[in-house]
């Protein structure tokens, strides 16, 4: 508003300044995780040995899994708060299921379902809650932050409910039952992958692939971006907005199946506070609050600095108090930077159409 | 008209504007303007949408600085730095807007800036309630004080907001449409109030749109036309004919009608009414039929009910009732998506709002709407996305350097063919345009009307409103004026004038009965 001068003046120099400057930002957290991977494997001994990679690997995948899921809410500038509640409220289906069976009292019986049948049963159960979500936030109107609160509470008190706060524990199933392998995931290797490294590359692919190539993700970003805007284009936005909470939901059910599966048994409280490392992955990965903004992609690179950086600190004996203090401030900086980044865009692309 | 408040020719001149100019990115919105505001007297500023006023009164009321020109305020040059400092110095505004907290109260509202305090600590809620009395009383409106704001009708809004220009003492006060949402015993009350400044030597800024109130009210008056000074006149001097004439400029000759528009009808309405939620009709059984070939105007001021029109056509508001049909099938209680598939596309009024999804490239918004076209089995096919994109940009010659900048680094013009072009991309039928020229420069504008006419040629069905006299009497083939929800006229291209598009598109005034529904 200043001066309201052309910008026509100044183009013709930054032109050639803008692909350095502009490229080195935008992959920003590509870098910051370079950079960790350099600092941790220069300071501690034996990080950067395959069987270290992996056991990182493994705990990056459930943050990973869950900030996709996330990155998809957060793209139609929604946020669900209760994917940390729904990992505990799954693993514990999953036990249930495991341990308890299905009774059915009438008749004095009861089902075992099979390991695939319990998997299944607890995605659903996954994605339901995703469901309540987007229809409290599409069909009720409650703002999203606020819906996914509410059930951030029931579905962790659920969760406690199905054991009375106790731990379903040994879930290796019963021959007799026909139940067995639900370790697979946790601790199984596919072609000398672990399971859940294998998940998450699936996971990755499936849903860079929805976002960046299919009609459903380019709506994700037209909510986000302009809910209205969308809504005039035709985009069916409440349907959009659900989905995502489904996804997310979906997403969460399988990190809860899997942390159940890696410790082979179901603890009520599992997976508090999950919800903020998934939101500070995607954060991180440059997927922007305010909604339309950020990749699939981003979001792996985000939950692969944290993962790196809190087992690196770990490893290199550094206090979990500090650990947190490092974390919080790493995401700061991020989002720092991404401002920084958006208006250094602005500025260019402006200057490019002035000319 | 009214003789008996005719000021002396000569009042004293408190505010003059020399040579003033302002240059947005893109477009030249003033151009050495000169505009006097006199002591005690209304002086009144006309100009068509886009003319400059707007932007020479954000001047005046400091919220803009202008790129060249003066302000001289009782004699002595000023620059305001904000509003806030061409109000210490006596220049209170009053914007078309609405600026109120909609969640608190009016005397609240009244007293936002500077409450009364006890101790100079906690508000002293039976002094602000008292004040807000007083100031509403002079406006002679039954306005209780601790209403909350939104629960107010927009008339009574538009009240509070003028009693809280006059809570500060002023010696100019600036009106930007001050009575487009008021009702006739409104604007009477209005009317008595700003005699009543008059009388104590308030200099009055007033921008209508209504040409006939002008006459009423006003003591002087200035034409802007294209940003520029057009003619300046004593009102007692002059008729809504004149003002006209020098606000829409001469009539080039006017391009003659193509093809005749077939038979076919594209578009039929039948009394399609939405109810207004403080009770009356944004929307009042509207009954229209749109030919394919034919380029229709429908021509109204603001909060004639054109974009709520538009809204009930594409089905975004349930409480819609009436008949909608798309070349003879019924889509009332079709979805949005649906009716863009059928063939019916609007271009909506906001841009920024309603039309660009911003954080996209131009590519992602020219085919948002039309993805389907582009999907083989689940993926979007970028190559023919691509070309498509490419394609609409160079038909309608969208100036860019690719299709991946993103959407808000272009120009207004830009983004609005942006818009457009989303919009042919599906391959409409119907072409619904609320406003299109609006924050778009003058070449931009032409083209956008070249595109809607060879649209028609291709035997599509166009419905663009406008508040602009010029653009209705030269690219439509029939014009339709909206008025409070209502259409109140129909012309054919040869049968139209100036003159009766306005009296038309301001029924309410000239008889005052029609407003008594609104005030139910």
């Amino acid at each position: 508003m200043s001066s309201g001068a052309s910008p026509t003046v100044t183009s013709g120099k930054t032109r050639q300044r803008r692909p350095l400057a502009l490229l080195l930002m935008s992959f920003r957290t590509f870098i910051a995780l370079i950079v960790v991977f350099v600092f941790f494997g220069a300071t501690t001994p034996n990080f950067l040995d395959l069987p270290t990679l992996v056991i990182v690997a493994k705990h990056v995948a459930i943050n990973a899994i869950l900030g996709i899921g996330m990155t998809f809410v957060i793209l139609t500038a929604g946020i669900d708060l209760s994917v940390g509640s729904i990992v505990g409220l799954c693993g514990m289906i999953a036990g249930y299921l495991l341990t308890q069976g299905l009774a059915i009292s009438p008749l004095h019986i009861t089902i075992f379902p099979s390991v695939i049948e319990t998997v299944l049963i607890t995605l659903a159960a996954g994605a339901g809650v995703g469901l309540v979500n987007g229809l409290l936030i599409t069909r009720l109107s409650v703002a999203p932050f606020i819906a996914t609160l509410g059930t951030l509470y029931v579905a962790r008190g659920a969760a406690l409910l199905i054991s009375g706060g106790a731990t379903f524990s040994n879930l290796v199933g019963d021959p007799r039952f026909g139940n067995t392998g639900f370790p697979f995931l946790g601790s199984g290797l596919i072609f000398g992958v672990p399971a859940s490294i294998v998940a998450l590359v699936i996971f990755a692919a499936v849903a860079a692939y929805v976002a960046a190539r299919t009609p459903f993700g380019r709506h994700v970003y037209a909510v986000g971006g302009n809910e209205r805007a969308a809504a005039l284009s035709g985009v069916k936005v409440e349907l959009v907005t659900v989905s995502t909470y489904m996804i997310s939901g979906f997403c969460a059910a399988f990190a809860g199946l899997v942390i159940a599966s890696e410790l082979v048994a179901a603890h009520p409280a599992s997976g508090e506070t999950f919800e903020l490392n998934a939101i500070a992955a995607a954060v991180l990965g440059g997927t922007s609050l305010s909604g339309g903004r950020g990749t699939i992609a981003g979001t792996l690179v985000g939950a692969f600095v944290i993962g790196v950086l809190s087992d690196g600190l770990v490893m290199l004996g550094v206090s979990s108090f500090w650990q947190m203090v490092i974390k919080g401030l790493v995401i700061i900086a991020a989002v720092v930077l991404d401002q920084m980044q958006r208006r250094m865009y602005r500025r260019f692309a402006l200057q490019a159409q002035g000319g | 008209m009214s003789a008996g408040a005719a000021p002396p020719p000569a009042n004293e001149v408190i505010l003059r504007a020399e040579g003033v100019g302002m240059i947005y990115p893109g477009t030249i919105a003033l151009k050495d303007v000169d505009f006097e505001v006199r002591r005690a007297s209304v002086n009144v500023l006309v100009g068509e949408n886009g003319a400059g006023k707007s932007t020479l009164m954000k001047i005046l009321a400091g919220a803009e600085r202008p790129t060249s020109g003066r302000l001289a305020l009782r004699g002595k040059e000023v620059r305001f730095s904000s509003v806030r400092d061409a109000a210490r110095q006596g220049i209170g505004i009053i914007y078309q807007e609405l600026n109120l907290c909609p969640n608190l109260s009016v005397a609240e509202n009244l007293s936002l800036i500077d409450p009364p305090t006890r101790f100079g600590f906690d508000i002293d809620r039976a002094r602000q309630t008292e004040k807000a009395r007083k100031l509403l009383a002079r406006m002679e409106q039954p306005i209780e004080p601790n209403a909350l704001a939104e629960d107010l009708r927009i008339g009574q809004q538009q009240i509070v907001e003028i009693a809280k220009a006059l809570a500060e003492d002023v010696d100019i006060l600036i009106m930007d449409e001050p009575t487009s949402a008021l009702s006739a015993r409104e604007v009477e009350a209005l009317f008595g109030v700003i005699r009543d400044l008059k009388a104590h030597g308030v200099a009055i800024i007033y921008i209508s749109h209504r040409l006939e109130e002008i006459l009423h009210i006003g003591d002087y008056v200035t034409v802007l036309r294209d940003g520029r000074r057009q003619a300046d006149a004593l009102v007692k001097d002059i008729s809504v004919e004149w003002m006209v004439e020098k606000m829409v400029g001469p009539m080039g000759a006017i391009p003659q009608s193509r093809a005749a528009p077939s038979s076919e009808i594209a578009l039929s309405l039948e009394a399609v009414t939405l109810p207004r939620a403080a009770g009356g009709f944004l929307v009042d059984h509207v009954s229209l039929n749109l030919r394919a070939g034919e380029v229709v105007c429908l021509y109204g001021l603001l909060g004639a009910g054109r974009s709520e029109l538009f809204e009930c056509l594409m089905g975004m508001h349930p409480m819609a009732r009436g008949r909608v049909s798309l070349q003879g099938r019924d889509i009332a209680g079709d979805s949005v998506a649906t009716r863009i598939r059928r063939g019916l596309v609007l271009v909506p009024e906001d841009r920024q709002r309603e039309g660009l999804v911003q954080t996209m490239s131009v590519r992602e918004n020219l085919t948002l709407a039309s993805l389907r076209r582009f999907v083989r089995l689940f993926s979007i096919r970028r190559d023919r996305e691509r070309a498509a994109a490419r394609d609409m940009i160079s038909r309608l010659t969208i100036k860019v350097s690719s299709p991946e900048v993103e959407v808000t680094a272009l120009s207004g013009g830009n983004q609005q063919k942006v818009v457009i072009g989303k919009g042919l991309m599906t391959g409409p039928k119907v072409f619904l345009l609320d406003e299109p020229s609006r924050g778009v420069d003058v070449g931009a504008k032409a083209e956008i009307f070249r595109v809607m006419r060879r649209l028609a040629e291709d035997g599509l069905g166009v419905l663009f409103s406008t508040s602009d006299l010029k653009e209705a009497l030269g690219y439509a083939d029939r014009i339709v004026v909206m008025s409070r929800g209502r259409v109140t006229a129909d012309f054919a291209r040869a049968e139209a004038n100036e003159t009766a598009i306005v009296a038309a598109s301001a029924p309410s005034f000239e008889t005052g009965a029609t407003n008594e529904r609104s005030s139910a």
